[in-house]
């Protein structure tokens, strides 16, 4: 698994790519609360994920928690077809706010 | 038919022999699962398909033959490949099998508890997410005698997968349970290897939930495979043995006389 950040428009944006399995999801849970707790807007970029797990998917639950307490922008954005297989298993495709772009994200806001 | 297999073997089984004692129980069982299959051994009574479950789950050492899973040749695998192999798998048993001293959120956590260092709060949302999945949620704190057949088998199945396993065993899903539960049963274990892509081996006499869920199945008969195929084939089969078993016929044996008398008396027939 990789984990880029960049900042574009209001939001941090955290890339994950590969595979986000048990091994790796710490590293991924690790980058997404670091920027959630500097109290920025969080977007998780998973257009290159080939495989999530649920201890990846968790990671996105506790992230979306805390974005909620900080009243902080939290979403996902270019939901690879893997992932979004995983997050329809648990519906949770119908609870994380979800964008096709950055562009999108950032018209919604 | 479900889809979704593709037709790189996760297991390979080649000529199995197994005895428990001096009776043989398989008898040159050779068979192929595929990543992404659901792959339903079916069989009477006594067929031998437990068995074959707990030599495929490395319980039992055979007599003869080779059993290779996710790579690994299970008859030379030493015993930290083999814990290191069973983290890839997981098992749902026929009772549940479940701690009954513990809740049903701390079943389902114990496989993380035991073999990761996740953080706690990741641990105890996977597990939550897992009984959302089974329709378990908000049953976390109840107790495993609290439960009903459905539930405990769904809260096996998720213990089962809670650390998201290439390679899933399910024994008898159906067993014990009415036909509504048991068909929502079918449908959970479709949706989680179609989301997933767990590789899954059911073990089940439910001629109804093994037409639902496999991609093949084979049937066993006094240890023997008498059948491979997909369920269109296994429709159209002339074996008999094999159309007896889904028209729910009973079997008619010939009786031999000299092996029954041995059997009642003990005593071989004087020459």
């Amino acid at each position: 698994m990789e984990c880029t950040v960049r900042t574009e428009g209001p939001y941090t944006i955290v890339a994950l790519s590969g595979e986000v399995d048990l091994y790796y999801s710490p590293k991924a849970r690790e980058n997404i609360l670091l920027h959630l707790n500097k109290k920025c807007n969080v977007l998780v970029d998973l257009s290159a994920v080939s495989y999530i797990d649920s201890s990846g998917v968790a990671s996105l639950v506790e992230g979306f928690q805390l974005a909620r307490s900080n009243k902080a922008d939290f979403g996902l954005v270019g939901v690879s077809h893997a992932a979004m297989q995983v997050l329809q298993l648990a519906r949770l495709d119908k609870v994380f706010p979800i964008y096709s772009t950055v562009a999108e994200a950032t018209a919604n806001k | 038919m479900a889809t979704g297999a593709t037709n790189e073997p996760i297991i390979a089984i080649d000529n199995l022999v197994a005895h428990y004692g001096k009776r043989k129980i398989l008898d040159d069982v050779s068979l192929t699962v595929n990543r992404g299959e659901v792959m339903v051994i079916m069989g009477g009574s006594g067929s031998g398909k437990s068995t074959l479950l707990r030599h495929l789950l490395g319980l039992n050492k055979p007599t003869a033959g080779a059993i290779r899973i996710l790579g690994h040749d299970l008859t030379k695998i030493n015993r930290k490949e083999m814990y290191k192999l069973r983290r890839e798998m997981g098992v749902a048993f026929q009772g549940g099998a479940l701690f009954g001293s513990m809740t049903v959120g701390e079943n389902v956590q114990l496989p993380l508890r035991e073999h990761t260092k996740l953080d706690d709060n990741t641990i105890r949302i996977m597990a939550r997410i897992k009984l959302e999945i089974m329709n378990l949620a908000g049953f976390e704190d109840l107790m495993p005698s609290e439960l009903s057949g459905g539930m405990l088998k769904r809260a096996a199945l998720a213990r089962a997968v809670i650390m998201d396993p290439k390679l899933l065993f399910f024994d008898e899903p159906s067993a014990g349970l009415d036909p509504v539960v048991s068909a929502e049963l079918d449908e959970l274990i479709l949706r989680l290897r179609n989301a997933l892509n767990i590789t899954m081996v059911v073990v089940t006499h439910e001629l109804e939930s093994a037409f639902k869920i496999a991609d093949r199945i084979t049937m066993l008969d006094q240890g023997k495979v008498i059948f491979t195929g997909s369920v269109p084939e296994i429709r159209a089969s002339t074996n008999e043995r094999v159309q007896n078993m889904i028209h729910r016929r009973p079997r008619t044996e010939d009786v031999d006389t000299e092996a029954y008398l041995h059997r009642l008396t003990g005593q071989r027939p004087q020459a």
